[in-house]
């Protein structure tokens, strides 16, 4: 009995390694980008060794989940898709009726054990839906496709603004939308939508909370309230700009250690980032985002089929839309939003969302074509 | 149906397409993530000195460190104004969640007068939120323990020790040292901001408020990291303040005490004068105050007692109060006469006891009736005959009458190094014709002559021209502060030039009116008050009338206490009469006759004087702790260079040893 199990075990380590079901590069830039969060966060925790380890742990777990969800093969994930993206849609509404509101805002589900956030499961379950929907359509999809699309995205996108949770809203939406810009929507119908779009943007700042009202405000003019919003943008791009080109060394950033960086372990760890390492180490950071989003890009290429091109393709380009609205924000180019920066940030719902993501993406490369 | 969909899907084509956006894709990714990174490159390069220098001001903070104020010593070194540790109760304001309720609470712990509120509040606007800022000074053992006690229920407040002025000598000094107060609103405006970082008490009055900037010093500061709520995190460098100098006075404290007491209450005041420098080494108010009150605050039940006093002890009227002067111009106007060649020595006037002006019925009054006969210049200076000065003053005029008087001095600052002094009244038609639209009657003129009417001097005028005669019309102006000493250095002399040429153009003038000075102390109005005293006295007795006369009656009333309501008492005299080293005008404000009452107080402060100096103590003189010497004869005693504080080397060598160390302390 135990020698079987003993030789069953060593059999798959052994297939583990000889042809591993996961994307060796996209691992290593997981890893290193992990690596350098991990770096960060000890800086800018001032040494929190709780901190560290939980986050660490996290991430272990993370990659334990990377390596199980990659041995579910694509066509499964398919079947499971409308259940999944219908069980989640089922939870934000079970959100919106008795969720728990945490600071004045309805996002967390209280299990008892844990609590976690149902818009999170969104992320994943949004392009899922989306590549579901279009798999056996016929491609590029027709306005009648779209149509449907853009409901699929726009029901739960809209119950998540509602909660409201404008970052995470941003992120599902563009998920869904990548996939469909994935699917070969034609130019002039994206080039229509998008005018639609620009021209509710009034329509939609009527309908946005006075307080995503003001961080729009706040962003446009952020030193007419350098006490109240204006304080993290100005703040942030202090502890940016003043890390000049090399930065200040790391763990000595004064920006966060002396506390004026508010949010210096979570949505701002960027400007730690930047001001202890620099423009230098932006631009290498900014290089293995990239790096990480073609690996994802180059493995939806390689995808046997349209479903698990459109996922793949989607997941790897909303990785960009973290980025971008993360640096944007410490940047104090884009408005305050709850954009966690992929892998730095201190948290653990996004990266285990994230790296589910990843292990949904090692799954479609473990199925990728065979080449002639 | 979705066979049929599925059968004219085209498999091929797709996955070109999605390659195709795929490519697409990403060229918009890396687009996007290239314009983050010129985003950062605006920041971190383009605006990089911006935000470092922005950065580098959210960390560092200067925070000024008040200097020590420089102490006050008297001649030899008594200490006259010193530093003491006191605590006071601070408030950090953003650490008070109610302040109206803080305040309401903390009156039952420890009492607060509305002033300190008011204090407070102003000082609360002028701050910052996270600096703490002074609720109560000075508490006493008995409000730091109750505070103690209460000190849970108080949070953003704290017990703080700071350095406190202390005048041991309290009321003995207050007219001449002055005090400090704490800065206040009107304050703030005039100061320099910077010097006065982290300072909560100036000089308010006296010499604290002349010699402010001396006593000062300089602040130093302390560059301090602080995190974002301006907690300080630690103390990046120090630069330690300096610490205001010290000052040595020309007085000395048993001359000034000696001076006082022989006042005995009555209110009054006396300046003595070192003629060969302009040296003050005495100055006198009697009534006076404790200037302790003051420094932290008064109350306001000390204040109203000061303010309703009858004899108002506030009032330097050494400084500030005029009189007419009386008879003590006399000798002055002769030296005048001799001056400006209008009377030879030997001229003589005849004195019948009045002296009509020729043609006018209105008559002018000798003090003895009938007269004192023939007189010359030194026998109407000892008898104070008024006829030979009404005639004088009618032979000068008026105009050379002000200006001869100008030039020692009268109706102008004397130039003391102390604020606030009054000019007094030197009458001239100028000073007439814009006060009254009636022409200068040659009355005035007569009365003039013998220090009545318009004219009003105060004790430091008559004290400096008494010093400018006695040393042979050189004339000082008046000091206070003999030196300055830079901590823990020795000190540096002031220097006192004569203010102009000499006023006597022939010694031989002097000599005239010097022996008529004598006359008076030997034979004339002043006799035996100056019996025994060890040198040679010269001097001039004073009675100026309070109250204009209104019938030609003698008033035979002889009653001293009657005849005080109507007199102010004034005596002028310099000793040694051959060399003057001190000249001292005492003025009594109720005295009967000059030199009865102002006289034995002329001579106390001589007597005290000399014993300061290691001179022959007379038999008269009841001063203790005054070291006798055994030589009975009257020499000259030696005396230290005129313009070094005495007893230097006496002085302890470190002036600071009551002091805190030099980087300050006061928080």
């Amino acid at each position: 009995m135990i020698d079987e199990l003993q030789v069953r075990l060593v059999r798959f380590i052994r297939r583990l390694m000889t042809r591993p079901r996961i994307d060796i590069p996209l691992a290593f830039g997981l890893i290193l980008l992990a690596s350098v969060g991990l770096v960060t966060l000890y800086s800018a925790s001032g040494g929190n060794m709780a901190m560290i380890g939980g986050q660490a742990a996290r991430f272990v777990m993370g990659g334990v989940l990377v390596m199980l969800i990659s041995r579910i093969p694509p066509s499964m994930l398919r079947t499971w898709t409308p259940w999944l993206f219908a069980g989640s849609v089922m939870l934000l509404l079970v959100v919106a009726g008795i969720g728990e509101v945490r600071s004045g805002s309805k996002r967390w589900l209280d299990l008892g054990v844990v609590s976690f956030q149902p818009s999170e499961l969104l992320k994943l379950t949004m392009p899922m839906m989306v590549a579901w929907y279009l798999h056996p359509r016929q491609l590029p999809p027709s306005w009648k496709d779209i149509v449907v699309v853009g409901m699929l995205i726009a029901i739960p996108a809209g119950l998540i603004a509602e909660q409201p949770d404008l970052g995470t809203a941003l992120l599902v939406s563009a998920a869904g939308a990548f996939a469909l810009f994935l699917s070969g929507m034609r130019w002039w119908k994206i080039g229509s939508l998008l005018a639609v779009v620009g021209a509710m943007v009034p329509v939609a700042w009527h309908f946005l909370h006075e307080y995503q009202r003001n961080r729009v405000r706040t962003l446009l003019d952020p030193e007419s309230d350098p006490l109240g919003n204006g304080w993290h943008i100005i703040q942030s791009q202090i502890a940016v700009g003043s890390g000049g080109v090399f930065g200040k060394g790391w763990q000595h950033g004064t920006q966060s250690r002396l506390d004026f960086l508010p949010e210096h372990t979570t949505d701002f760890i960027f400007a730690v980032f930047s001001e202890e390492f620099g423009l230098v180490g932006v631009i290498g950071v900014m290089l293995l985002y990239a790096f990480i989003i073609g690996r994802c890009l180059w493995i939806a290429m390689e995808a046997r089929d349209t479903y698990s091109r459109l996922l793949a393709g989607a997941i790897g380009m909303s990785f960009f839309v973290y980025v971008f609205v993360n640096g944007g924000m410490v940047a104090g180019m884009l408005p305050v939003v709850g954009v966690p920066m992929p892998l730095i940030s201190y948290g653990g719902t996004s990266a285990v969302s994230l790296l589910t993501g990843f292990g949904v993406l090692m799954s479609i490369y473990a199925n990728r074509k065979i080449h002639k | 149906m979705a066979l049929r969909r599925r059968s004219i899907k085209n498999t091929r084509g797709e996955a070109t397409l999605f390659r195709v956006r795929a490519m697409v894709g990403f060229a918009l990714i890396l687009l996007g993530l290239g314009v983050l990174v010129v985003r950062y490159h605006y920041l971190q390069v383009q605006r990089h000195d911006e935000f470092a220098l922005r950065s580098e001001n959210n960390r560092v903070k200067p925070r000024a460190i008040p200097p020590a104020r420089g102490l006050i010593f008297d001649r030899s070194g008594v200490l006259l104004a010193d530093n003491v540790p006191a605590f006071r109760l601070e408030v950090v304001p953003e650490q008070v969640k109610d302040l109206p309720a803080m305040l309401a609470a903390i009156r039952e712990v420890v009492p607060l007068d509305d002033s300190d509120i008011d204090a407070f509040k102003k000082q609360l606007k002028q701050n910052r939120r996270f600096d703490s800022v002074p609720l109560k000074l000075h508490l006493t053992e008995d409000e730091i323990a109750r505070f103690a006690i209460n000190r849970w229920r108080f949070p953003g407040l704290d017990v703080v020790p700071y350095l406190t002025r202390r005048y041991p000598y309290g009321p003995l000094f207050a007219h001449v040292v002055g005090y400090v107060s704490r800065i206040d609103a009107d304050d703030l405006t005039r100061l320099d901001a910077d010097r006065y970082k982290g300072t909560s008490h100036v000089g308010r009055s006296g010499l604290e408020r002349s010699y402010e900037d001396v006593l000062h010093g300089e602040p130093g500061y302390e560059l301090v990291e602080v995190n974002a709520d301006n907690r300080v995190q630690r103390v990046l460098e120090t630069h330690a303040p300096t610490p205001g100098k010290n000052l040595y006075l020309n007085i000395d404290v048993r001359v000034q005490k000696a001076a006082t007491d022989a006042f005995q209450g009555r209110p009054g005041s006396a300046v003595a004068i070192d003629p060969r420098n302009g040296q003050v080494l005495a100055m006198v108010s009697v009534p006076s105050f404790d200037p302790n009150l003051f420094v932290n605050g008064i109350s306001k039940a000390d204040y109203t007692g000061y303010m309703n006093a009858e004899d108002k002890p506030l009032l330097n009227r050494a400084l500030k109060s005029a009189y007419p002067p009386g008879s003590t111009v006399k000798p002055f106007l002769a030296l005048g006469g001799l001056e400006l060649g209008i009377r030879r020595p030997e001229d003589t006037v005849l004195s019948t006891g009045e002296f009509c002006i020729p043609g006018q019925q209105r008559c002018y009054r000798d003090d003895t009736r009938g007269g004192d006969g023939t007189v010359n210049m030194v026998r109407a200076i000892e008898k104070s005959t008024n006829t030979y000065f009404y005639r004088l003053a009618l032979d000068m005029g008026i105009d050379r009458l002000a200006s001869w008087m100008g030039s020692l001095g009268f109706g102008k600052k004397t130039g003391i190094d102390l604020l606030g002094e009054a000019e007094g009244i030197l009458p001239s038609r100028e000073w007439k014709a814009t006060r009254s639209k009636f022409p200068w009657f040659q009355g005035e003129t007569i009365i003039a002559g013998i220090g009545q009417g318009y004219w009003t001097v105060t004790a430091l005028q008559l004290a400096h021209a008494t010093a400018t005669f006695a040393g042979h019309g050189t004339p000082y102006a008046p000091r206070l502060v003999m030196a300055t000493a830079v901590v823990k250095e020795h000190p540096v002399p002031l220097p006192n030039p004569p203010s102009g040429p000499s006023v006597i153009r022939k010694p031989h003038e002097w000599e005239v009116v010097n022996q008529g000075m004598e006359a008076v102390i030997t034979g004339g109005t002043a006799k035996g008050q100056f019996t025994g005293f060890p040198f040679v006295v010269a001097g001039k007795s004073g009675t100026a009338e309070r109250f204009s006369r209104r019938t030609n009656d003698y008033d035979n009333n002889k009653n001293l206490a009657y005849l005080a309501t109507r007199h102010r008492a004034w005596f002028i005299a310099y000793t040694p009469a051959e060399a003057p080293r001190i000249a001292v005008v005492a003025m009594l404000e109720s005295g009967a006759w000059g030199a009865s009452d102002a006289g034995p107080i002329v001579r106390k402060v001589m007597e005290a004087w000399l014993a300061s100096t290691g001179g022959p103590v007379p038999p008269t003189n009841t001063l203790e702790n005054v070291p006798a010497t055994p030589s009975s004869t009257p020499e000259l005693p030696e005396d230290t260079p005129v313009a070094t504080p005495a007893d230097m080397s006496a002085m302890p060598a470190d002036s600071t040893s009551t002091a805190p160390p030099d980087d300050g302390g006061n928080p």
